[in-house]
């Protein structure tokens, strides 16, 4: 195309006649019945905007819950349903004009992602832990997220029982972004909902209700750092643009592998261009492995995690976790096999420095939801290593180890909650000394989960490691296994250390108390033990589902 | 004029936005500085809109817009309550979870 006949695209309009053109557009097709889980959250989202505006604020708590939970609830009815009319498998397709790939790893990412998101709503909830101010039962987050932290306004905000209850909608936001994230089939809507997503878990990390400077700190830090990676992500995505001339996942695809014939004269220059190709999708991979928590980008992790509500915390590291590696999946196995050889060596090094990073570094942490947060560098380290297979094994072991990992980092997080004193949660590990003597259920519950994430045999992250690390070195990274079991053996010395000192520690005098909650915590923990449980014991039919599920239509 | 010189600009305000965002500690201006990378990316999504001769460019372009647009009521909603709690908006100050 002559740089005239270009131009004409945008002067053309005064000199046709007006009814060519109309002829020519062709209203888009969107297939809504399959994207109903996306659909019924964002709804009820809105909906939760409109309670907070016109239901009286005593019984907005109660809405907003029902609300959440009816809507998670529906949407992952609707997924499974989606899943048994075959749209996992056989059905599988690009809905939405290309925008958006309903196949077996979008349901199931999209399922675990609702299953998480419910139990984490469990813990936002919970009413029963504080003590209640002034009368009122209060929750984890702020009277008034505006209020300045011990000012006169907070005190009559807490005097008045104000409670946040904005945190509900702003989840179920966040989650809707978590559905496309993965199931994104263009680079738009890659960037769309990774904002939507990202930017309602910002102000959730703002509003804890103890610890308040700490908690606006971790948000300022996630959100800077988080807006740099996003735009390092949408740089990237010009440049693929520029390189391929569209941001569709197969377009792009067939020029990554060369399988365009005809080249249009006007792109001569950019799409034999590798430059483009390979610093977009260098910037692309940077902007998701930071969502992912990889070594490189990890700094915001430990903070972010330490400052947030730890309701919020859990939420944030079991869904956006899952969310992020499907999405990275998805960029890999789709968009770029044609690049495998390049970007392989890249993710060998990224995966072996998160491991063994995450690992160490985690040895030295005082605080245990900190030491959380390395645990969960290192295990984005073993999940890379799944991504690097590049074989259907690589695919189904990810999406099994996701669905694993997940149900024990809220089931964990849920548990740190209850471990409080005079001012909130007591974090501090000397604080968890002898914590077996005194509540020997907890610690025991507790305990599961720390096997689960050391990988010891009988729980779930046993079985998820070994189906990474096995599709790894069969698709040709045994180094990496190597190092992978290496810093399991690392991780499982502090997590072995945590056990002995809840167990085998005398309990100080001083120490923290475990507060009874309410049966929606207890659901949250139990579903934790529950699959970590299940997915030790019997993966077998979980690993089926995966391997069923680990197909990405192009 | 040769498009590729709007490329070359874009990749130099990009430059300058994410040197903004590791040089400068005032939480207002690195955020600023990462509204200029979103600009960058704008202007070479319309260069390369230009020149591939499809409106997708230009279409993304809006999209970039919104999203800056919200991720700026977010943002300023978080540093503003930062400072009014801290007054300082200073990113060196926020240092209560260093070890």
């Amino acid at each position: 195309m002559s740089a005239t006949a270009v131009h004409s695209l945008w002067t053309m309009a005064g000199g046709v006649t007006s009814a060519a053109p109309a002829e020519k557009f062709k209203a888009p097709v969107i297939e809504y019945a399959q994207l109903t889980p996306v659909l019924i959250v964002i709804g009820v989202a809105v909906v939760g905007v409109l309670v907070e505006a016109f239901v009286p604020r005593r019984a907005r708590y109660y809405t907003q819950v029902f609300l959440t939970v009816v809507a998670l609830a529906a949407a992952f009815a609707a997924v499974i349903g989606l899943a048994a009319g075959g749209y996992g498998t056989t059905k599988a397709h690009i809905a939405a004009m290309g925008a958006i790939a309903i196949d077996g790893p979008t349901l199931f990412l999209q399922g675990t992602i609702l299953l998480t998101s419910l139990v984490a709503v469990f813990t936002f909830a919970e009413r029963r832990l504080d003590p209640a101010a002034h009368g009122n039962h209060v929750d984890s987050f702020a009277a008034q997220a505006a209020s300045v932290p011990g000012s006169d306004s907070e005190k009559a905000a807490v005097r008045a029982g104000f409670t946040t209850t904005e945190v509900f909608p702003l989840v179920l936001f966040s989650v809707a972004g978590m559905l496309v994230f993965p199931a994104a089939n263009d680079l738009l809507t890659l960037f769309v909902a990774l904002e939507v997503f990202s930017l309602p878990l910002y102000l959730l990390c703002a509003v804890a209700r103890r610890k308040r400077l700490m908690s606006q700190e971790a948000a300022v830090k996630y959100f800077l750092l988080g807006a740099f990676s996003s735009a390092f992500l949408l740089f990237g995505i010009a440049l693929l643009y520029g390189y391929a001339g569209s941001v569709s996942y197969a377009t792009i695809a067939n020029v990554v592998d060369g399988s365009v014939t005809r080249i249009d004269p006007a792109l001569a220059d950019t799409m034999g261009n590798d430059a483009l190709l390979l610093i977009g999708g260098a910037m692309i991979l940077t902007g998701l492995l930071f969502k992912v928590g990889a070594v490189p980008f990890h700094m915001w992790t430990p903070d972010v995690y330490q400052g947030a509500p730890t309701p919020v915390t859990g939420f944030m590291a079991a869904a956006t976790k899952v969310a992020a590696f499907g999405a990275l999946l998805r960029l890999l196995y789709v968009v770029l096999p044609g690049l495998a050889w390049d970007w392989r060596p890249v993710m060998w090094a990224v995966a072996i420095v998160t491991m063994l990073g995450g690992a160490i570094v985690a040895i030295t942490q005082t605080d245990i939801k900190r030491l959380l947060a390395y645990s969960s560098i290192a295990h984005a380290g073993f999940i890379l290593a799944g991504v690097i297979a590049t074989t259907p094994d690589g695919i189904s072991s990810v999406l099994f180890y996701l669905g694993a990992y997940s149900f024990v980092t809220v089931g964990a997080f849920a548990v740190v909650t209850l471990v409080r004193d005079a001012g909130g949660e007591a974090t501090h590990l000397s604080k968890w000394a002898g914590l077996g003597r005194r509540s020997p259920l907890v610690a025991a519950v507790f305990a599961v989960f720390l096997l689960a994430f050391a990988g010891i045999p009988l729980t779930s992250g046993f079985s998820g490691k070994f189906a990474v690390f096995k599709a790894a070195a069969d698709g040709g990274a045994g180094g990496l296994v190597v190092v992978g079991v290496i810093s399991s053996a690392i991780a499982a010395f502090f997590y072995i250390r945590v056990i002995v000192l809840m167990f085998f520690s005398e309990p100080k005098a001083d120490g923290p108390t475990v507060a009874v909650p309410s049966p929606l915590t207890m659901t949250t923990i139990g579903v934790g033990v529950a699959v970590t449980l299940v997915l030790g014991l019997a993966p077998q039919y979980f690993l089926d589902l995966a391997s069923q599920a680990g197909v990405f239509v192009r | 004029m040769n498009p590729v010189n709007y490329l070359y600009l874009a990749a130099l305000l990009f430059t300058i936005g994410a040197a903004g965002v590791l040089i400068r500690r005032n939480a207002i201006v690195v955020f600023m500085c990462v509204e200029l990378m979103l600009n960058a990316c704008n202007l070479a999504f319309v260069t390369f809109s230009r020149m591939h001769g499809n409106l997708d460019g230009q279409i993304i372009a809006f999209f970039t817009m919104v999203v800056a647009a919200a991720e700026v009521v977010v943002g300023l909603a978080i540093i503003v309550s930062v400072f009014r709690s801290r007054h300082s908006a200073s990113v060196d100050d926020a240092s209560l979870m260093k070890l």
